[in-house]
């Protein structure tokens, strides 16, 4: 009887634990959703700031928000596919292996601030790229490389070694047996990876911080080096900078929803299309 | 024969070069913060700089040290540990024995999916909703406070401790709890006395990624932790965590002056803290796995 009493207490202590997770999070989305849908409108969406960011829309915002993330993804797939097809495919099991592994994990978990201050000596200053659309990108590549590189290998080991080894048994190379065999089966897993990097670069404010962002450009941006205005960064501009903090509140409610709305859609699409997958392959 | 065997060879090459992408960022982000950051040196001495009082960047002559800084991310971390861990910890323990398949399958993509909320997001939620309510309950001449970025940088690692501590969980194999109810024990004794020590350190592996998060977390200290760079007594007051200070500052502070260095100098500092954390979480997770019989 004492036994069942403190079993259904701690069980019912778990099931609180999970219920104001929930709740919590859920608070967050709600709050930002009832109080940012008033500001949402077309034009919103498709007009470019007016009245000193007080009036007007957001259109150069998102638009550049898009230009840092897919430039950042240009950077961040190649080397990351490439990283991870060398770990799965050729790597022999080796001290230099193991090297490539821990660096992997440990850029991993470099705090954001970090990545923004390495692009900032390292793209803004020494190469003069200038805080322009290209630093940011360079420097969010980098932070998203990691996550490229370990959905791409869950990607690769889910490729079944039958089928390897029935390429290569039939006279192919490693070269091609990759090519032709290995990466067009993977690539559905690859591009679910990329859209969850997508996800998560989108929202990253730090990195772009001194080496993209700026509070208010003239319309949308015209090269890739120049200042860019980007969803995160502008968010936190609104409610820290500028001289009408109530005016820009409301357009901060409004920026907040459209990027929660831009992370969670994409970020969900490709959580969905990987339990799809997974249950697919088992 | 001899063109196929090279271009096999020079795409071995290729792909073995670019591999090497991860160290050499990682590498290029060390050597970058030294030099940046070794400058500071010359002017305070590393005793100076690491437990100095007093942060006046600014003022003439200005005074680097950076121990509010430091105590106050160690503060704020710790009040997350308070939120996330149990939270987290429970949530993983609720969905791994308790949920059932369609809640698991429900609930497991849902917590993935809130792990992607953006920081500045939090950031903003923390100044408008939090901010005013603490305020409120606790007098306060701002909300602004430790306890606020505590609590929403608790909130924010939740799902992430709970997604690594869930698989942690999954690592201990069925046979520990059929062994364990085999001996008549019940389902929470298992639980408590079984499974929780056997994914022990799988857990402690989320909760040190967890901090390590926490820690170098940006923006939301940014935005909620109130900024005031001194040394914290209650967690009601104002700090900057040296993310913050970084954020912050390294607008205005002039390019190769000491201001800039010191800013370096606190960015390597914070990353040899994460290093060691991710480190130890390496170690601590490859002989969790070795324990359970798992290939390392």
């Amino acid at each position: 009887m004492k036994k069942d009493f403190s079993q259904n207490l701690g069980f019912l202590g778990l099931f609180l634990c999970m219920v104001v997770t929930l709740l919590a999070l859920g608070a967050i989305i709600y709050f930002i959703a009832v109080r940012g849908i008033g500001v949402l409108n077309w034009n919103f969406l498709t007009q470019v700031p007016r009245s000193a960011m007080t009036a007007g829309g957001i259109a150069p915002v998102i638009v550049g928000t898009l230009y840092i993330t897919f430039g950042a993804i240009i950077v961040a797939l190649p080397l990351g596919l490439a990283s991870a097809v060398y770990l799965c495919e050729y790597s022999p099991k080796s001290v230099v292996v193991n090297i490539i592994r821990i660096s992997i994990n440990n850029l991993a978990g470099v705090p954001s601030v970090v990545f923004g201050l390495f692009g900032l000596a390292v793209f803004v200053k020494f190469f003069g790229f200038g805080v322009s659309i290209f630093s940011g990108s360079l420097t969010l590549g980098i932070l998203a490389l990691p996550m490229i590189i370990s959905s791409a290998q869950e990607a690769l080991i889910a490729v079944p070694q039958s089928i390897r080894e029935a390429s290569l048994s039939l006279g192919a190379t490693k070269w091609e047996t990759i090519k032709k065999i290995v990466l067009p089966t993977a690539l559905p897993g690859i591009l679910t990876g990329v859209i969850l990097s997508i996800g998560r670069v989108a929202g990253e404010t730090a990195p772009i911080l001194f080496t993209a962002a700026a509070f208010y450009t003239r319309g949308y941006p015209k090269s890739i080096f120049s200042e860019v205005m980007a969803l995160p960064y502008h968010i936190y501009a609104l409610m820290t900078e500028g001289a009408h903090p109530d005016k820009q509140r409301a357009i901060a409610y409004g920026c907040s929803l459209v990027l929660l709305f831009l992370v969670l859609f994409i970020s969900g699409f490709a959580i969905f299309l990987r339990q799809r997958q997974r249950s697919l392959h088992g | 024969m001899k063109r196929l065997r090279f271009k096999e060879k020079l795409y071995k090459w290729i792909f073995t070069i670019l591999a090497f992408a991860s160290l050499f960022f990682l590498v290029g982000i060390v050597l970058v913060l030294i030099k940046e950051g070794l400058p500071i040196f010359q002017k305070v001495s590393f005793t100076k700089f690491v437990f100095g009082r007093f942060w006046y960047p600014t003022y003439n002559p200005a005074e680097f040290g950076i121990l509010p800084l430091i105590l106050a991310s160690v503060w704020v971390t710790l009040g997350a540990v308070f939120v996330c861990v149990p939270l987290g910890i429970g949530s993983a323990l609720y969905l791994n024995e308790l949920a059932g398949p369609w809640q698991k399958a429900i609930l497991k993509p849902i917590i993935e999916l809130l792990a992607s909320i953006p920081s500045v997001v939090f950031g903003f939620f923390g100044m408008v909703v939090l901010t005013p309510f603490l305020q409120k309950i606790f007098h306060l001449p701002t909300g602004l406070t430790a306890l606020n970025a505590s609590i929403i940088l608790g909130v924010m690692a939740t799902p992430m401790v709970c997604s690594l501590a869930e698989d942690a969980l999954n690592y201990v194999p069925n046979t520990f709890r059929e062994a364990s109810f085999a001996v008549g024990a019940t389902r929470w004794q298992t639980l408590t006395q079984v499974v929780i020590p056997a994914a022990g350190s799988g857990i402690s592996t989320a909760i040190i990624l967890g901090m390590s998060r926490a820690i170098g977390e940006t923006m939301t200290v940014l935005m909620v932790a109130g900024g005031a760079a001194v040394i914290p007594h209650t967690f009601l007051e104002p700090v900057r965590p040296m993310t913050a200070a970084i954020a912050a500052e390294m607008g205005e502070a002039p390019m190769g002056g000491s201001h800039y260095h010191a800013l370096f100098a606190i960015a390597l500092i914070l990353f040899v803290i994460t290093f060691l954390f991710n480190i130890i979480a390496e170690i601590i997770s490859r002989r969790f796995r070795i324990k359970l019989g798992l290939s390392g």
